[in-house]
């Protein structure tokens, strides 16, 4: 197992990041969405984090990012993430904020949400 | 087990939880187009960030025969990769720019793209006007609000609006502009008729 860490980065690429989730695809039954945003949750990093659930927690030790900006700066493919920061949320590691538009229910909050993206575009 | 819109663990381990500090809401938007049409050149126009590139690992069973002449179950893997940018409206306000994978044969990704996205932008080179058939179709059969820019490469118009209207059969009510995927401005013009076209459908 010396040779790990040396392998890290070639075996990273495809098969084997579905070992690092147990073989799982998806977080028991839902799907991230990738612009969700993830948070650490405490101001500690918790002890025996397993390395690729530790590299999610140092990622984002100063700021939030999205799903994909995790799998981008780790080179992890998307689904990896996602399982990975499921886990961790659930552990109470992280928090996940997901964005609260959703185009298939029209509300007051989606247009009020559009208002705001709007606004803010138009100041670019 | 899910995941709401507001905070799913607001209890913290020790000290001050860090997720007291407010989250940002993050929305998305999706850029769609034949390949090499400019997606990622106008994603990186506007975006805060360079562009990233986020890659999901399709795997997929093939039986073949292997060097022994014996019948072997292989499993092929194709990566597709999706480029995405980030635009900071204010603190409280992210906007993610998603690229579609360029290939059509990727299509089947995109609900997972585009599931949650205010709407998209179909990028058209009116060279290649075929290209783009497959994403118009996708947003007028699963309902998103979707802004038509063609992109002109030399800053010349090739073809009226008009005429692009006709030949990729789009609803009057679709808006369709001229884009330099290059520019900032002209980005940030799709995008604002995006949002607009969007009000306009949300308001119903």
């Amino acid at each position: 197992m010396s040779d790990h860490a040396e392998d890290y980065a070639d075996s990273m690429r495809v098969v084997r990041p579905y070992t690092v989730t147990g073989g799982r695809t998806r977080p028991s039954g839902i799907q991230l969405p990738m612009e969700a945003l993830v948070q650490l949750a405490g101001d500690t990093v918790p002890d025996g984090l397993q390395l690729e659930r530790r590299a999610i927690v140092q990622l984002c030790q100063d700021r939030v990012l999205s799903v994909a900006e995790i799998a981008a700066h780790l080179s992890l493919p998307l689904g990896v993430v996602r399982v990975l920061v499921a886990d961790l949320a659930q552990d109470d590691v992280v928090v996940v904020h997901t964005g609260s538009y959703n185009a298939a229910t029209p509300s007051a909050g989606n247009l009020d949400l559009l208002a705001s993206v709007l606004d803010g575009i138009s100041k670019l | 087990m899910a995941f709401p819109s507001s905070d799913v663990a607001a209890r913290s381990h020790s000290g001050i939880a860090r997720a007291s500090t407010k989250a940002p809401t993050s929305v998305k938007i999706v850029v769609a187009g034949g390949f090499a049409v400019g997606k990622t050149t106008f994603i990186g126009s506007i975006s805060d960030i360079e562009p990233l590139r986020t890659e999901a690992a399709m795997t997929s069973h093939s039986v073949g025969i292997d060097d022994a002449g014996s019948v072997a179950d292989r499993k092929d893997t194709t990566t597709v990769a999706m480029d995405f940018g980030r635009i900071a409206l204010s603190d409280q306000l992210w906007l993610y720019l998603f690229g579609t994978p360029g290939q059509d044969r990727f299509t089947f990704m995109w609900d997972d793209l585009c599931k949650g996205a205010i709407g998209a932008v179909v990028l058209v080179d009116t060279s290649r006007l075929a290209d783009c058939f497959n994403a118009v179709d996708y947003f007028e059969t699963h309902g998103y609000p979707f802004v038509v820019a063609v992109n002109c490469f030399d800053g010349v118009a090739h073809h009226t609006l008009d005429q692009v209207r006709e030949a990729l059969a789009v609803p009057a009510d679709v808006p369709m502009v001229y884009t330099d995927a290059r520019q900032k401005d002209a980005t940030k013009q799709v995008l604002i008729s995006l949002v607009k076209h969007a009000m306009t459908r949300a308001q119903g």
